[in-house]
């Protein structure tokens, strides 16, 4: 048996080890065929509470993990900070405290600032899942990110990934460098300077500048989404200019594997990061099944800190998935 | 407060004069507020005789600490500290004047606010005050301050505080202005457009996801600086210097012969930005806390005198302050109450001499802001500090006296612990566990 991912939150995936991420990955693959069956209801969670907690808007993230909680059972609320007392300055601790008040389970979080989620998990006593913090991490990105990719490839040790774009903003591509890093994967980064991240090599990874460079010979090409407010605070001057050297297109890709593999974790900026002849081409883009596990990876993780949470408290835990 | 009228006799000391290089046995004799003798030759038995005695059991005896940097936060920002609480946590770490920063609500731009501030400072009767002018209206760096009246009124020194003077033509009407009075300048050296970030840029930065403020910040505005102070013939101080970089900058302008002088504060010597770790705000500080090489460089400066001072930079920041997001949370540390242990473990660690090191905290501010203090000198204030160089402490919420708790050197241990500190001959603070 694998030793399991024990804590009781998922924080980051910087901390976690590579037979971690495997049992992740193993249970994830399980739920993934689960969600493909017509009867999608399980009883995992029955009767536990999940709560989303959401400072940042997002539909797919959020919709993505109350789908999860929902088919292991949970019931789920949805918590968005725009019609919440967030909005009367409460604060972030006093937030907390309230829903932890509350007996929650799990508090799915995302949050706009790095460190959020880590400073909130310290004053709960329910489990708490990072939904995005800040540029910090988005750990079931990641994950989903690598459940994808290893169900395509077979495995991510000694796979060539090149992620590409806006890193610097990016929690999703720190989460994927240290996941992937850890598992073996060779991880490239590719971007204007001004979008790289300082001392990114520290990291793991190799840097390139140049976009057909970067993703020479790789295996799976990660594009990330460049934001509208990166050309206001002159990141880069144009969205015309950013495609031109960074957008990927058919072209470009060519310089990859002949067999490589288009990755994004959405929302798309068609025509700015991605031309749509290759988001929408099945034989190249993972987009749509990226989506898919990420239902698969929320669910496992779900159930594992829900479980680690129960074996902290001494409660029962009833038969595994 | 009453002045104090009568003798009193610190004998059986190691006695400290960074000015005048003295480390002997000895004691000093107080007379009323004046410091009456001092010397090996200050000895029971050779005392007159209606001196009061305190013997000081061979711990050490120096002039009381000068910090040239703290924030007092009153008036306006009297739940994060006093003028009395922080003159507590002062006396308790045996600094006996402080140079406080005029980031205050209202600020302190003119003589009314420094006139309240300094019968504030009375009326606590612990540490002196001695509080900086603001150098533009409302720290604003617009409109140069009345720095002239200020001055007269009692301001030692002209500065922005926490905010830098981003203007270059704000600075360079301030310098040429205040060089005609004869005034110094103390500039907080970051330049505006480059600090947005939460912390030093670079790896810890990139892997945490905060957004950086490069060392470019602080020197790019060093260098602009000494080149308007070059041209103007001002009196400059830049605090709290915190990179390498800019170390050399301050090193060749004064081989220059620049009237520039800059302080560095114990996080930056003793601390890098590893102690920011996962998100810890007490290490968010103004400017951030830099990489080993830098606080390797802040060593070798303070060590071969380009830097001047050792000042705290004491900013309190109470517990909802700093119990936000890192990027949410504001900047500052205490530290008025460990600038001893710190100057101390300068000593220690970074190979420079004790007096060398107290001199630091001492003489030099004293020099620097033109204040008659920071010396063992006969017919001088009868400002001391008594202190254990080798009994150590922690540093915690429960022995800091500051109203707001956020020490950068928080649940760490520090050597050195003030026995009993003298204000104008009056003690104004004596060790709990009282050994002298």
């Amino acid at each position: 048996m694998t030793p399991d991912f024990a804590q009781r939150h998922l924080l980051g995936t910087r901390s976690l080890t590579a037979p971690e991420i495997t049992a992740l990955l193993d249970r994830a693959d399980r739920y993934a065929a689960v969600n493909r069956s017509a009867d999608k209801k399980l009883s995992v969670l029955t009767g536990r509470t999940v709560v989303n907690l959401f400072y940042e808007n997002s539909t797919r993230t959020r919709t993505s993990f109350e789908l999860a909680a929902k088919r292991l059972g949970a019931d789920v609320v949805n918590m968005q900070t725009g019609a919440s007392s967030v909005a009367k300055g409460e604060t972030l601790i006093d937030t907390a405290a309230t829903l932890n008040a509350m007996h929650p389970d799990v508090l799915v979080v995302r949050h706009q600032d790095s460190g959020a989620v880590s400073l909130l998990s310290q004053k709960v006593n329910c489990a708490v899942v990072n939904a995005g913090d800040g540029k910090h991490e988005h750990p079931t990105q990641g994950l989903l990110d690598a459940l994808t990719i290893r169900r395509r490839k077979g495995r991510l040790a000694g796979l060539r990934v090149a992620i590409c774009g806006d890193v610097l903003h990016s929690r999703v591509a720190r989460s994927n460098i240290h996941l992937l890093t850890t598992m073996g994967a060779e991880v490239r980064l590719v971007a204007p300077r001004t979008l790289c991240i300082p001392g990114a090599e520290s990291m793991g990874v190799e840097v390139f500048h140049d976009l057909r460079k970067g993703i020479a010979d790789c295996d799976i090409v990660m594009m990330l989404r460049i934001q509208n407010e990166r050309m206001s605070s002159g990141y880069i001057p144009s969205t015309r200019e950013y495609f031109r050297f960074f957008g990927l297109d058919r072209e470009k890709l060519a310089a990859a594997k002949p067999d490589a593999l288009v990755m994004h974790p959405g929302p798309m900026n068609r025509g700015v990061e991605i031309d749509s002849d290759i988001a929408d081409d099945v034989e190249r883009s993972l987009i749509r099944e990226q989506v898919e596990m990420g239902v698969a990876v929320r669910m496992a993780v779900l159930e594992t800190v829900t479980r680690n949470l129960a074996r902290e408290l001494g409660q029962p835990w009833g038969t595994e998935a | 407060m009453k002045p104090v009228s009568g003798k009193t006799a610190f004998v059986n000391a190691r006695l400290l004069d960074p000015a005048s290089g003295l480390d002997d046995l000895g004691g000093v004799l107080a007379e009323g507020e004046r410091i009456a003798a001092f010397g090996p030759e200050v000895v029971e038995g050779a005392l007159p005789a209606d001196a009061e005695i305190v013997d000081c059991r061979g711990l050490c005896l120096a002039p009381g600490l000068v910090d040239m940097r703290v924030h007092l936060c009153e008036p306006g920002a009297e739940h994060k500290e006093t003028i009395a609480s922080a003159g507590r946590a002062a006396v308790a770490g045996g600094v006996t004047a402080m140079a406080c920063l005029p980031n205050t609500d209202p600020v302190i731009d003119n003589d009314a606010v420094v006139e309240f501030v300094a019968r504030r400072a009375r009326l606590a009767g612990l540490s002196k005050v001695y509080p900086y002018g603001a150098a533009t209206k409302g720290t604003e760096g617009v409109e140069i301050a009345e720095i002239g009246l200020l001055a007269e009124s009692g301001a030692v020194a002209f500065t922005d505080g926490t905010r830098a003077v981003g203007s270059a033509a704000v600075m360079n009407r301030l310098l040429s202005y205040a060089a005609s009075f004869g005034l110094l300048i103390v500039q907080h050296p970051e330049e505006p457009t480059l600090a947005g970030g939460d912390m030093n840029a670079g790896e810890t930065a990139g892997r945490l996801g905060l957004s950086g403020i490069p060392p470019a910040a602080e020197w790019i505005m060093l260098e602009r600086d000494l080149r308007l102070v070059e041209a103007t013939g001002a009196r400059y101080h830049a605090a709290h210097i915190s990179t390498a970089e800019s170390v050399e900058i301050v090193r060749r302008a004064k081989a220059k012969g620049l009237s520039v002088t800059c302080d560095c504060a114990p996080p930056y010597y003793l601390l890098t930005e590893a102690a920011v770790g996962e998100f810890r705000t007490f290490a968010k500080l103004s400017p951030p806390l830099r990489k080993e090489s830098d606080r390797a460089a802040l060593i070798e400066g303070l060590k071969d005198g380009t830097i001047d001072c050792v000042a705290s930079d004491h900013c309190p920041q109470d517990a909802d302050s700093k119990r936000k997001t890192f990027h949410d949370a504001e900047f500052g540390g205490v530290g008025v109450q460990t600038l001893l242990a710190a100057t101390l473990e300068l000593s220690r660690k970074g190979g420079l001499g004790l007096l060398d090191a107290l001199a630091k905290v001492t003489a030099n501010p004293a020099r620097v802001l033109g204040l008659p203090l920071g010396r063992l000198l006969v017919g001088g204030p009868a400002d001391l500090v008594v202190f254990d160089p080798h009994r150590a402490w922690t540093v915690s919420a429960d022995t800091l006296l500051s109203k707001s708790k956020n020490s950068p050197f928080d649940e760490t241990e520090m050597t050195g612990i003030v026995a009993r500190t003298v204000v104008d001959g009056r003690s104004v603070y004596i060790g709990a566990e009282a050994f002298v």
